[in-house]
């Protein structure tokens, strides 16, 4: 009868450490005064060298630099969208992280979930539209920069043709698709734009075939809404004309790039943090462009004439200062239809559920 | 017709990589082993070929360090699986996930470098032909190496003494033990012989068709390779026509769709898939052709001594 008072015993010690794990593990989850803040972020895919991911680690990295001690941060990369990513967010909540960026769309119900377990943690997701008590959501108008991508390619191009290699047809991509449009016609109306849906973020064999494709059909700039240079690189071999996207690819294709829509996240991230350590972090929709520095062309290639650049960099400062949009009416698609009726200000709700082709878009958009 | 000449160059210069992989792979499966790590081994050699062209300059030998690299990975799936007798199917699966890892850890310091890449031959002045010029000498010189590697094979599978030994061991090893030949020593080398090609299809993207390196770069052609080899029902030919095919009905896809042809992109993607399917399960519709040309130990297990 001895084993029966020794199963108790080890029964007791098993629930005290249960609960001495807990106490510690509740210890963890708030910060004691003077020690730094701890960020979180969440990551879709590899750092890598240029794209999405790229950018939000750098201006992880200015954030950092930016508040210095206060703050230290931590990532994880590759995270894949669903279930991991709900295991991971929370293994950085528990560890005491509290704010964390989760940086792609497909986190947006595990960051959901995870919020409504902790509370007092604060989570910020990048292009989402849902929020919680805890859970803001932050994006950037990438069509600003593409407006001005297309104002390049417009009076860089010869044989009137733009292409573009999409990835998938969701509004984001395709207000890029229209913006750049619009931006090439403001100074070019024969142009048009071809483009070409790969239905993948990331596959650079296929993004260099249809980049080729286009190429061979006549387009002397091509500009991409995929992740990997290839487009860039294509347009390099084929001695035509690119944009690149994200990141400043100019390494892939110096004589090719004119310029390139670029994200900028360390000033925002900066500023949230700044307000997590005051204590003054409130939830919020962001949605924020030019005017806020979440976009930057990059430097322009040489071969972009002095007024072409200054037409560029004026058109910005009037989008900046909210002067100029570029989806002011008359919006027609490209079935002939208006949109949006002359002088009017196409609002933020009709932007972001975009789903059709402006005038100057060649084909039809797939549904 | 230019822009036919350019649509046959670019649909030769898309299904390369699968010629490779696929040829290997063939060659492989003809001898009765099953090797499912042709994804892993393709991203080995394509990371392998890359760092060894930036570090020394030289994409050819980048490709030599690729061709080496696939074969390295392809050894110790034949020492798993031949000396040891693991299970074929698990092991090539984790050839495979061992191979994505791999690369991606290897290749991290190389994702930031920019090389110049193996360029198309441009044989100046024939090049400039009308049409032909295009279609007969506007290759990259490993697009023409994949044909010569596609003769060869043929060659040596259908033509020689060796490639009967191996089709026959691919049939019954046992029977081919009896009378003799070193079943175990010439299934080495046959997967030794994939694993070369699959590295080499890996360093064709990497060093020549999109010259970088970033991980997952070869996105699913290893499996897609795989399949082939099956749907062509082991037979050279239909691994190269299906190769083709596949590239070739991807591009006119991107072509229609740049073209302004109104059908959902979606539709288009799954087009290559379907036409390769479709074309291949046709033209091997005879069941009996199937039975003649299937390895028939594929996969099984050979233990010398019982």
């Amino acid at each position: 009868m001895l084993h029966v008072p020794r199963r108790k015993a080890l029964l007791a010690a098993a629930a005290l450490t249960a609960a001495a794990l807990g106490l510690a593990l509740s210890a963890t989850a708030q910060t004691k005064a003077g020690e730094p803040l701890k960020i979180g972020y969440v990551y879709v895919s590899p750092i890598g060298d240029a794209g999405w991911t790229y950018q939000h680690d750098t201006g992880r990295k200015e954030m950092e630099k930016a508040l210095g001690a206060k703050v230290t941060s931590k990532y994880i990369e590759s995270v894949p969208e669903g279930a991991d990513a709900e295991r991971v967010i929370r293994e950085l909540a528990q560890s005491g992280h509290q704010l964390i960026f989760t940086t792609s769309f497909g986190y947006m119900n595990p960051t959901l979930k995870v919020a409504k377990t902790f509370p007092k943690t604060h989570f910020e997701h990048a292009t989402g539209y849902k929020t919680d008590a805890n859970v803001g959501v932050y994006n950037a108008r990438f069509y600003e920069g593409r407006y001005l991508a297309g104002i390049v390619a417009g009076r860089m191009t010869k044989s009137n043709v733009a292409g573009y290699v999409a990835a998938f047809p969701i509004p984001e991509v395709v207000m890029g698709i229209n913006a750049f449009t619009r931006g090439m016609r403001s100074v070019n109306p024969k142009a048009e734009t071809k483009v070409i849906w790969v239905n993948s973020w990331f596959d650079p064999g296929r993004e260099r075939e249809a980049a080729d494709t286009l190429i061979s059909q006549g387009a002397d700039v091509v500009t991409h809404h995929t992740d990997s240079t290839a487009a860039v690189q294509a347009a390099e071999a084929k001695k035509v004309y690119a944009v690149g996207y994200h990141s400043d690819m100019s390494k892939y294709g110096p004589n090719a790039q004119l310029t390139a829509v670029t994200h900028q996240w360390g000033a925002y991230y900066t500023k949230v943090a700044q307000s997590q350590l005051d204590g003054k972090w409130k939830r919020d929709n962001v949605w924020g462009g030019i005017k806020d520095g979440m976009i930057k062309m990059a430097p322009f290639n040489k071969v972009v004439p002095q007024d072409v650049q200054d037409l560029v960099n004026k058109t910005s400062a009037d989008i900046g200062a909210g002067k100029f949009h570029p989806f002011t009416g008359p919006v027609k698609d490209n079935d002939g239809k208006e949109r949006l009726a002359a002088g009017k200000v196409m609002d933020d709700g009709t932007l972001s559920k975009m789903d059709y082709y402006v005038e100057g878009v060649q084909g039809k958009l797939p549904k | 017709m230019d822009v036919f000449a350019e649509l046959l160059v670019l649909t030769l210069a898309a299904g390369t990589p699968l010629v490779y992989a696929a040829l290997g792979e063939l060659v492989t499966e003809k001898s009765g082993v099953l090797n499912l790590g042709v994804e892993g081994m393709m991203l080995v050699g394509a990371v392998a070929s890359f760092a060894v062209a930036a570090k020394s300059g030289n994409p050819w030998f980048g490709v030599a360090a690729g061709i080496g690299a696939g074969a390295a990975l392809s050894l110790v799936f034949a020492v798993l699986t031949l000396s040891l007798m693991a299970n074929q199917v698990a092991t090539g699966l984790a050839l495979s996930l061992f191979g994505i890892g791999l690369s991606a850890f290897v290749g991290l310091d190389y994702v930031s470098v920019v090389i110049e890449g193996i360029q198309p031959l441009g044989i100046a002045t024939l090049a400039g032909l009308p049409i032909v010029g295009k279609i007969v000498f506007g290759h990259n010189p490993l697009v023409y190496l994949s044909l010569l590697l596609f003769a060869a094979i043929h060659g040596f599978l259908y033509r020689t003494r060796p490639g009967l030994a191996l089709r026959a061991i691919g049939e019954s090893p046992q029977s081919a033990h009896a009378i003799g030949y070193p079943v175990v020593r010439i299934r080495y080398l046959a997967v030794l012989f994939g694993g070369a090609c699959s590295g080499l299809a890996g360093a064709y993207l990497a060093v020549a068709y999109t010259p970088l390196w970033v991980e997952g770069m070869t996105a699913g052609r290893g499996w897609i390779a795989l399949a082939l080899v099956v749907f062509a029902t082991w037979r050279p030919w239909r691994v190269l026509a299906g190769a083709y095919l596949f590239g070739g009905v991807t591009l006119a896809t991107f072509q229609a769709q740049a073209g302004g042809v109104a059908v959902p992109s979606q539709l288009l993607s799954m087009l290559p898939y379907v036409a390769t399917i479709v074309v291949l399960a046709v033209i091997s519709r005879d069941a009996t052709a199937i039975r003649l040309n299937a390895p028939a130990s594929l996969g099984r297990p050979f233990h010398p001594d019982g």
